[in-house]
């Protein structure tokens, strides 16, 4: 076919697209046209005045009042709108551009997700460790964050030293074992746990449930609880561990609990109070539930779904 | 048995089929933990030309675990049609492949000989396409379902209306339902992760989203994604269900781990069938994701990707209404980064819909793993084209509960606008009843949820 039936062919196609409303723009550039030469760079000339008067200065659109700025242009119902806002930290009620976000939200949205990336790879606090007396042990990771990511199966098991660290400090069989991981979110333990373990402590001695020895564990999985529950033999387990981290959002920590964890307990043993920091399950509260629901556990001598199952 | 190929005058040789399976996948982290996957680029090359060559009956005596010590291969043979299966257990691997693609075979064909298909064999032809095979082939099968409206016809695309709360508040969850209905979400069913799984808290959220879907006559379906033993605890109790879910594993042994049985899954059915709100006749809702077998333990030695094979064949027992992978979802030590995902979205979908079930995909991603946003927004376009059923509709695809970031309710509209396709037509209809859309595309008065507080 030659250059010239091909263009024929081209602009008839473009035509009807734009006819159609498909392509609103001039006939693409014909690519058998060889490009120009690449122009000489501009000599750096003096920017005009109204470049220099220009001015960017922009307000912080990460606070909450800024958060809860509608962008929904015309609302039915504006206070209404306002209102559904407020009910959830999801983010609704920013409006559209056609089918897709407004600007500003979709660029806090990709902000926000910059800093949850930067909280990913950090330590948990030693002073707040040691302030509440916890010693710290760890898993077979040896390989810091990054193998901690990539092997899950390391994180499920503890190290040697951990082993004898635990049994030369700890009480053995208690009733009520408390136990702290790192898990996804070091922040998620930095932002509840000085609330919510003297609460479960107290809760247990009121309840009269003796109170094992707690202490913490670098490199966590979920699955080291059998790994405890062999060495220390509690009734109930429970393992404060950090939730991996949401956007621009990473303080949100989890109550795992198992019923006498052993070598071959799974998931299905295990029972879950998830969401705790303020704003979600408050840690206060969460502390409360979790001695109940180890009352529950050493009721029916039971955890998990066949807790659920014997409940009815 | 001997499995081996020269490559550039070398010889590769893999001892059994499971080592070849694990070495024949696309480059995954997954693959890398269990220890199955190939050492380098040639051998990986070698090893998708050796499975091809295989034929599949020798898929079918190999499964992951033996009929007598695993209930999901007992499923899963048992439903086998043994006449399509003998007309077919001479190709090759190859072979199905080019079967597959080709212009000459109706789609009606595929969908027969997917009954004379193993996981095993489903995921062998998986791993010796590339990331457009899946995409065609996958574009020529569909699935339709019917519950309280219709899913997966031809020019339609659905979108699950995901509310989720850190709190369960029933006021949070309200407010991202108007939001996501206001946008066209919602189609496929208005589907909550509860934080808490007790029963009082369960059956709140179902008759709230009930509520709603009969205060504006909304042609859809609800459904709180607790564990199945709450679930039916809610239906045995009278609370309005419209679809019933459980999370399931391609193991016996991972089932185990989450709690669930096939006898579970067979009570579960049956009592959605006698108690379940809609139509029907399609009831159930399951998820799947690579990664979760291996991560419990139950893989038998296997890969991920067989594993999740496996998964489709269990649900379609069950004649489900929906069943997504939920693809990114656990973390990087299964799918590490964009490409990885995206590969596995794409093979995940495939080979949903070849096993004959109705599959969406929750195209996602954790904060720990290397994708963004545009790594997901580039994979719904491509699953769109694959004529995937349906995806995830969140805000701004922020699940504030779950903790992780997927499709939103504006990406669900700007795909239909994309390829042209629409809601459910029953939901289409409802939509433009209230004025929201108008010729498949959202009016002016969309994407405000405060329309839908004066009733
Ligand atoms: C990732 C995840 C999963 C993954 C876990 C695989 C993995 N390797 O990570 C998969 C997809 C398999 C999964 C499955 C289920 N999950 Co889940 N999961 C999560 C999620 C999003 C993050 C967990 C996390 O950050 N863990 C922290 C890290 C450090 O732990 P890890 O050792 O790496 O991972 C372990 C835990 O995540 C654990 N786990 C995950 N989910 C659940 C659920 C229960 C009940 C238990 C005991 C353990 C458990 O499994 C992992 C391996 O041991 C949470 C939401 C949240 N905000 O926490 C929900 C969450 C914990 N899951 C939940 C539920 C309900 C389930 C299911 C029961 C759903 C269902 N109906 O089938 C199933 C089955 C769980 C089981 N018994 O095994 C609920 C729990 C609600 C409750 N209070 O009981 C949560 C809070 C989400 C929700 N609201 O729906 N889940």
């Amino acid at each position: 076919m030659d250059a010239k039936r091909l263009n024929e062919i081209v602009e008839a196609v473009v035509r009807e697209l734009t006819a159609a409303g498909l392509s609103s723009g001039p006939a693409p550039a014909q690519t058998a046209v060889p490009a120009p030469a690449a122009l000489p760079p501009a000599p750096a000339a003096a920017p005009s005045p109204a470049l220099s008067a220009l001015v960017v200065d922009l307000e912080d659109p990460t606070t909450p009042a800024a958060r809860a700025h509608p962008g929904v242009q015309n609302p039915a119902d504006a206070d209404g709108l306002a209102a559904l806002m407020e009910a959830t930290p999801a983010r609704i009620g920013y409006g559209c551009a056609g089918a897709r976000y407004r600007t500003a939200p979709w660029l806090t949205f990709q902000a926000d997700q910059a800093v949850t990336q930067d909280t990913l790879y950090r330590d948990v606090d030693e002073n707040l460790l040691s302030s509440l007396g916890l010693f710290k042990v760890q898993t077979r990771v040896t390989g810091g964050k990054q193998e901690y990511l990539l092997r899950p199966d390391l994180g499920r098991q503890l190290n040697e030293e951990a082993r004898q660290t635990i049994q030369q400090r700890c009480t053995r069989a208690p009733q009520v074992q408390v136990c702290v991981g790192d898990g996804l979110s070091a922040q998620a333990i930095e932002s509840n746990l000085a609330q919510i373990l003297p609460v479960i402590r107290q809760g247990c001695q009121t309840a009269g449930l003796s109170f094992g020895t707690p202490f913490f564990i670098q490199y966590c999985r979920v699955g080291v609880m059998n790994d405890i529950g062999d060495l220390l033999q509690p009734l109930v387990l429970m393992l404060l561990i950090g939730e991996r981290p949401g956007l621009g959002r990473a303080d949100s920590m989890s109550v795992y609990m198992g019923f006498r964890p052993q070598k071959g307990h799974t998931d299905a043993e295990r029972d879950v109070i998830c969401n705790v920091f303020n704003g979600g399950t408050n840690p206060l509260e969460a502390g409360a539930y979790a001695v109940q629901l180890a009352q529950k556990m050493i009721r029916f001598q039971a955890g998990g779904v066949k807790l659920k199952l014997a409940e009815g | 048995m001997i499995l081996r190929t020269k490559l550039f005058g070398k010889t590769y040789e893999f001892p059994d089929l499971r080592i070849l399976m694990g070495k024949a996948n696309e480059e995954k982290s997954g693959d890398r933990l269990a220890g199955v996957a190939a050492a380098s680029t040639a051998e990986r090359a070698a090893a998708k030309m050796v499975l091809a060559a295989v034929p599949l009956w020798a898929l079918r005596e190999s499964p992951v675990a033996s009929y007598e010590q695993d209930e999901v291969t007992r499923v899963i043979f048992d439903a086998l049609n043994e006449t399509t299966y003998a007309e077919i257990k001479n190709w090759t691997v190859g072979e199905l492949r080019e079967w597959l693609l080709a212009n000459t075979t109706p789609p009606e064909e595929i969908r027969r000989v997917s009954n004379g298909l193993t996981a095993e064999m489903i995921a062998a032809v998986t791993k010796i396409m590339s990331n457009m095979d899946l995409i065609l082939a996958a574009s020529k099968i569909r699935v339709i379902c019917h519950c309280a409206n219709t899913i997966g016809l031809p020019g339609t695309l659905s979108s699950r209306l995901q509310p989720n709360d850190p709190t369960d508040s029933p006021e949070g969850v309200r407010a991202s339902i108007y939001e996501g209905l206001s946008y066209g979400s919602g189609d496929s069913v208005i589907g909550i992760n509860p934080v808490d799984d007790s029963y009082a808290s369960v059956a709140r959220l179902l008759d709230m989203t009930h509520e709603i879907i009969k205060t504006w006559e909304i042609p859809t379906q609800n459904c709180v994604l607790a564990h199945v033993t709450t679930q039916m605890r809610c239906l045995k109790n009278g609370s309005p269900v419209g679809l019933v879910f459980q999370s399931i594993c391609g193991s016996q042994k991972g089932n185990e781990s989450f709690g669930i049985s096939v006898g579970m899954l067979d009570e579960a059915y049956e009592l959605a069938k006698k108690y379940c709100v809609p139509a029907g006749p399609n009831y159930m809702y399951f998820e799947t994701g690579q990664g979760s077998a291996l991560s419990a333990n139950a893989h038998h030695g296997w890969d991920q990707l067989t594993l999740e094979a496996r998964n489709y064949g269990l649900a379609k027992r069950y004649a489900p209404f929906q069943v997504n992978t939920v693809v990114g979802f656990i973390g990087p030590e299964y799918l590490y980064d964009a490409s990885q995902i995206q590969r596995a979205g794409l093979e995940d979908h495939f080979m949903g819909k070849l096993t004959g079930i109705s599959m969406g995909v929750d195209a996602c991603y954790t904060n720990h793993a290397r994708i963004d946003q545009n790594g997901v927004e580039n994979l719904a376009v491509l699953l769109t084209a694959a004529g995937c059923n349906y995806f995830m509709g969140i805000p701004m695809s922020d699940d504030t509960m779950l903790s992780y970031q997927s499709t939103s309710f504006h990406d669900t509209a700007a795909l239909r606008q994309l390829f042209r396709l629409r809601p459910a037509p029953e939901f289409e209809a409802w939509m433009e009843s209230l004025g929201l859309m108008h010729g498949g595309i959202l009016t002016e008065k969309a994407g405000d949820p405060s329309f839908f507080l004066k009733r």
